[in-house]
């Protein structure tokens, strides 16, 4: 327990892990994958996963937003750059996000390409606003937090006749990504994957509301917990996610009642609605096309798409050839199950997605994770899967 | 770009729906297009430039202190 200190409340760590160890019964084990890359990074920085009894297994997922984007959809920001002549901003975590050809925003912008790392959205209007016959391009990526601000920003380029602004929509959604990787065969089967439940973002819940789960745990009959960003919020969401799975329960709950609510903020989701609307399909990097998983600008605001405005058409691009994160972001394998992982590939010189940002499960485990010796988490290998009846 | 940090509204433009707010001594102007009801004096969670919702004084002490605990230096990061 050499992290529990660390903790706001040491003592209550210690107790909650003393909980979760009686609770937790022998006979089963427990694979509880955190969707939020918050959370894996939560989970590291903390060790919560050496607070937990071997038979309670956190499996990292997929959120974290640089990691599930496409190499095809960076490759066509870089040519908005670079074929369209375009001022290319974005989130500064996307910059060294690997694309085609070992390829990177960052790498096309020592190339002479304009390409601008920015805070804020609002930032990419001002640049907008300053520089008119240029065209602006805002490179807009991230699930439900990052979306309500993409679409404020649309309409404020709207009433303000903006007509070199425009957005490359790239936003996904959180509970398509849950009911899919639920839904896949390796998760249905038991045998590759093993995810009992799930614990829901922090923020992003806070914007959509717990309610948006509900038809997931239903369906597929897994419990999801949202959980608030504390080490100490993720262990009591992780004894509420035991329980329910002791009970034969598979309900969303929320540990994070200080600031989620059933509802969510329905004043950002109706801008959200007003501005964007549901893609058929989707790709994203570990999961493949996924139905319903993703935003696109309506109609009446097309000016402001760059997809339409430059004709904008993605290749499907094959991930690194050694990568493993299409397996890890789908909660199949480990960081430390690639080859690459450490040598290769590290955070200064990531070969792919997961490495880059500090939510991103590979980085993460490089940080903390590989100096440990004990298992950090992963696809719970070796733990015998006997929740099937349990879920039944 | 996960990051979200606690911050006290000291001002509001109501017709342009932004907000000067401040986390010790540094002063950021944000947009509160999402977020209705803004008073000077409340926290908000503030994500990218925009306020995502409003916090309590408590939960926003809380997640200051868990930015610290986390080593990072959150007037800094606000700066940023
Ligand atoms: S260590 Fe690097 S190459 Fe290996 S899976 Fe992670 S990001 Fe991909």
């Amino acid at each position: 327990m050499k992290y529990v200190d660390e903790y706001r409340d040491g003592d209550l760590a210690r107790k909650l892990a003393a909980t979760i160890a009686r609770e937790a019964n022998t006979g089963r084990s427990y694979h509880i994958m955190e969707f939020c890359g918050g959370h894996t990074h939560a989970i590291f920085r903390y060790g919560v996963q050496d607070l937990m009894p071997e038979n309670v297994r956190f499996v990292h997922g997929p959120g974290c937003p640089v990691c599930v984007l496409p190499i095809g959809r960076i490759d066509n920001a870089i040519e908005l750059a670079e074929k369209h002549g375009a001022t290319v901003c974005t989130y500064g975590d996307m910059m060294r996000v690997p694309a085609s050809e070992r390829r990177s925003l960052i790498k096309a912008k020592a190339d002479g390409a304009d390409i601008r790392m920015v805070y804020s959205i609002r930032d990419a209007l001002k640049i907008a606003r300053e520089t008119p016959g240029r065209e602006v391009v805002f490179f807009a990526i991230g699930f439900e937090t990052t979306t309500p601000p993409t679409a404020v920003a649309i309409l404020e380029a709207e009433r303000e006749r903006l007509e070199n602004f425009s957005v490359f929509c790239n936003h996904v959604l959180t509970p398509a990504a849950v009911a899919h990787i639920l839904s896949s065969p390796e998760v249905q089967d038991h045998r590759t994957v093993a995810i009992d439940a799930f614990l829901g973002p922090s923020h992003v819940s806070s914007v959509i509301g717990s309610r948006p789960y509900e038809a997931a745990a239903e369906h597929f009959r897994r419990p999801v917990v949202i959980a608030g960003f504390e080490p100490l919020d993720v262990m009591q969401a992780t004894l509420m996610v035991i329980r329910q799975l002791n009970e034969g329960r598979h309900e969303v709950e929320n540990e994070y009642v200080r600031v989620v609510t059933r509802e969510g903020n329905v004043k950002a989701q109706a801008l959200v609605a007003e501005v964007l609307e549901m893609r058929e399909t989707f790709e994203w990097r570990g999961l493949g096309e996924v139905p319903n998983s993703a935003l696109r600008i309506r109609d009446r605001f097309a000016a402001f798409d760059a997809e339409r405005r430059f004709a904008v058409t993605t290749r499907k691009v094959r991930d690194a050839k050694s990568c493993e994160c299409p397996s890890i972001l789908r909660g199949a394998k480990r960081p430390t199950d690639c080859k690459l992982f450490g040598t290769v590939c590290t955070p200064e010189n990531p070969i792919g997605s997961c490495m880059v940002s500090s939510e991103g499960a590979c980085a993460a485990y490089y940080s903390y994770g590989r100096f440990r010796g004990s298992d950090a988490g992963g696809a719970g290998k070796g733990v015998p899967a006997t929740t099937q009846e349990a879920a039944e | 770009m996960c990051l979200a940090l606690p911050a006290e509204v000291v001002s509001l433009d109501a017709e342009k729906e932004t907000a000067v707010v401040a986390l010790g001594p540094v002063k950021k102007e944000i947009s509160v297009a999402l977020v209705d009801e803004l008073r000077i004096g409340d926290y908000v969670l503030v994500h990218v430039g925009f306020a995502l919702h409003k916090l309590s004084p408590e939960e926003a002490a809380r997640t200051l202190d868990l930015i610290r605990d986390a080593g990072e230096d959150p007037h800094e990061e606000f700066a940023a």
